[in-house]
């Protein structure tokens, strides 16, 4: 087939295809064949590369335009002007508020700068397509560690990469396949955690939907490195269309023996299967995850011992979140002094973040780690929507809140965790002034009281009191005391819940007091008076503890 | 897979089938695809192009449509641009014209003299 003249590029990730996405394209198709320019112009669809929020989206290249909002009627008419007699229809063009050409959405001034590590394909290529991901150097990283590198190279490279895990902790990701590596089994595991429960997180799903081979390779050399030659890939059920996506990326690597047995003609057996998760928050939590993939129950594991030792099935397993796997055949590809050329010296590298929240262009964004909030929110998000910044929150509902004193801080694994926070997961929530605090918390609160496993007593009962309380300051008739008690009950749970699910509801209600105490102070009435029933179950609380 | 060598095949032979799909060129060829250059044979001239770029290789060059440009009578009509050059504009572009277009000014970097118009 000749090269075609133009492509119509039509990112199909779970929010566009709700909106239609299908129905455009194969409205641009069938179009396209009326006029007779089918063999002139292919439609395509990629993954996500950023916007969300704009409806059906298509990217019109080598123009660079990119339209917005489509409706059916509207790809006739683009057909038509545009395709035919290259007039662009700017009614159709996405709102004024995104860049108007592909190259800005795209490589915004700071991603051309910093270069996009893992979404470089997002939007770009058919995530459906194995060869197009190989056009693009993919597998590349694979080859050359199998044939040119020893497992411990492979290892060494990603350690002095200095990469950390994008999943939330930000461990380094050398130093945990190093725990795994030396460890003697007959079976090891390789898992790529794609639960992605975060409230407001959903990077690892469009990175799946839009470049999964990435993952793949990821994983692989993973595996390589650790003497891993089975993989999972734990990905939430709900998400449909990344299930689609990997399990068609596995099978076309398989048949192009990139995965199976005996992969570029050495002796590395690789190979990935799919599971399913039900959508529990905790079964994000690794060892939760792993006792969910062995068909129980999603609790978390007491550790030690921590996975590289004993993980599914009691076999050392290592685990890994989709970004941090996918950052992986980029470092290997190019070294790790390439990497450590973008970021800061203790978080090499870029950051995948989702923002979401009262900022002009919500979406996905990839940008250079230590870049500020405020840059951030100014630069990649299109400043604030309306009104003034006040908060926002870092990491999902398990992360910290931070102030507008924060907005300069540098979004670094150390730098937040010198002024106290956390850097977490991936998605920013920005808030205006409009937002009451003790109403965000109770949304927080909502959640992890839906979401408690429950077989720890402090986390139990702890966030029935919690939740009680944040009800109250919502309400504006909190009891005197009841910040206290908050502060108290978050350092309990903080010391005493058994898994990270039970003392991280400390992070959000702690740090919205460290910057916002005055105004939930101002929700106490200082006439009230605990009830006796509130007072028996507190001395019930305090005796579980 | 083999070996790396395959992989690198692979690469190379999609890669050039993907060309067309980043902002950077170093030139492009406008057809103008009006209701007059259709009727005069802007869609050959198009395939013409197409098939003429992809035998030689040509990677860089853009390939757009355009609307009536109001000379009717010389369509189809066909601008060559390359960044940093005056534009220049061929008349009554065939399928063959297309052909020595892109030998001679697109590879050999010389206008085609006897087919440029205005
Ligand atoms: C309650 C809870 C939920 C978690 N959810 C996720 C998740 O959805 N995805 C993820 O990658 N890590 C999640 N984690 C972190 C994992 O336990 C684990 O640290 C991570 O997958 C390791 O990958 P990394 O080193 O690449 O960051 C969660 C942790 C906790 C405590
Ligand atoms: S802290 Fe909460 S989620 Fe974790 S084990 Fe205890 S009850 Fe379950």
């Amino acid at each position: 087939m000749a090269t075609p003249r133009l492509y119509v590029m039509i990112p199909t990730d779970a929010d566009t295809v709700v909106v239609g996405a299908r129905e455009i394209k194969s409205r641009f198709s069938s179009e396209i064949g009326a006029q007779g320019l089918s063999d002139q112009i292919k439609v395509i669809e990629t993954g996500s590369f950023g916007p969300s929020n704009a409806g059906v989206i298509a990217a019109v290249q080598p123009d660079g335009v990119v339209y917005g909002n489509l409706t059916p009627e509207s790809v006739g008419e683009i057909v038509r002007e545009h395709f035919c007699k290259g007039r662009i229809c700017g009614r159709f063009l996405l709102p004024r508020e995104y860049p108007p050409t592909v190259e800005q959405a795209t490589d915004a001034r700071h991603t051309q700068a910093a270069g996009r590590i893992v979404l470089d394909n997002c939007g770009r290529i058919d995530p459906d397509s194995i060869e197009e991901y190989i056009a693009t150097d993919g597998y590349e990283a694979l080859g050359r560690a199998l044939t040119e590198m020893t497992p411990p190279q492979v290892v060494e490279t990603v350690r002095e990469a200095g990469l950390r895990g994008r999943g939330g902790a930000g461990f380094p990701t050398g130093l945990k396949w190093s725990f795994c590596a030396p460890v003697q089994a007959d079976r090891k595991f390789v898992i790529c955690n794609a639960d992605e429960g975060e409230p407001g997180t959903f990077k690892d799903r469009l990175i799946m939907e839009g470049d999964p081979h990435k993952v793949i390779e990821g994983m692989a050399l993973c595996g390589y490195a650790i003497g891993a030659s089975e993989g999972y890939v734990y990905i939430r059920g709900e998400y449909r269309l990344s299930v689609e996506r990997m399990r068609k990326a596995i099978e076309d690597a398989r048949a192009m023996g990139l995965l199976g047995k005996g992969i570029f003609g050495t002796d590395f057996d690789f190979d990935i299967e799919i599971k399913l998760g039900a959508g529990a928050y905790v079964c994000g939590e690794e060892t939760a995850l792993i006792e969910s993939m062995e068909g129980r129950r999603g609790v978390p594991r007491l550790k030690p011992p921590f996975p590289a030792s004993c993980g599914y099935l009691g076999k050392p397993t290592n685990v890994n979140n989709v970004e941090t796997l996918a950052t992986v055949p980029a470092i290997v590809r190019n070294g790790a002094a390439w990497f450590r050329g973008f970021g800061t010296e203790n978080t090499p590298g870029t950051k995948v973040y989702t923002i979401i929240g009262h900022v002009r262009r919500p979406g996905l964004i990839e940008v250079s780690a230590g870049v500020t909030l405020r840059e951030i929110i100014d630069e990649y998000a299109g400043g604030m929507s309306s009104g003034t910044f006040k908060m926002a929150q870092l990491g999902g509902t398990a992360g910290d809140v931070l102030g507008p004193e924060m907005l300069d801080v540098p979004m670094d694994y150390d730098a937040m965790q010198k002024v106290g926070h956390v850097l977490g997961s991936g998605a920013i929530l920005v808030m205006n002034q409009t937002v009451e605090v003790a109403d965000f918390l109770d949304s927080c609160m909502r959640f992890f009281r839906h979401e408690s496993c429950g077989s720890c007593n402090p986390c139990r009962n702890g966030l029935q009191v919690l939740g009680e309380i944040v009800g109250r300051l919502k309400k504006k008739n909190a009891y005197p005391g009841d910040i206290e008690l908050m502060e108290e009950v978050c350092m309990t749970l903080k010391s005493a819940a058994f898994c990270p699910l039970g003392q991280s509801p400390a992070s959000p209600l702690m740090s919205a007091l460290r910057y916002f105490r005055p105004e939930l102070a101002a929700a106490v009435d200082p006439r009230r008076e605990r009830p006796r029933t509130q007072r028996v179950r507190l001395d019930l609380v305090e005796l579980a503890v | 897979m083999k070996n790396l060598e395959e992989l690198r095949k692979i690469r190379e032979e999609v890669k050039k089938s993907m060309s067309m799909r980043d902002g950077a060129h170093r030139g492009k060829i406008v057809v103008c695809m009006g209701t007059c250059g259709i009727a005069a044979g802007a869609r050959e001239t198009m395939n013409a192009f197409m098939q003429a770029l992809d035998e030689r290789g040509i990677s860089d060059i853009a390939l757009t449509a355009a609307g009536c440009a109001g000379f009717c009578e010389q369509e189809p009509l066909v601008e060559v641009e390359i960044k940093g050059e005056r534009p220049v504009r061929y008349g009554h572009v065939d399928a063959a014209a297309a052909n020595r277009i892109v030998e001679a000014h697109l590879v050999g970097g010389k206008p085609v003299g006897d087919l440029v118009f205005g």
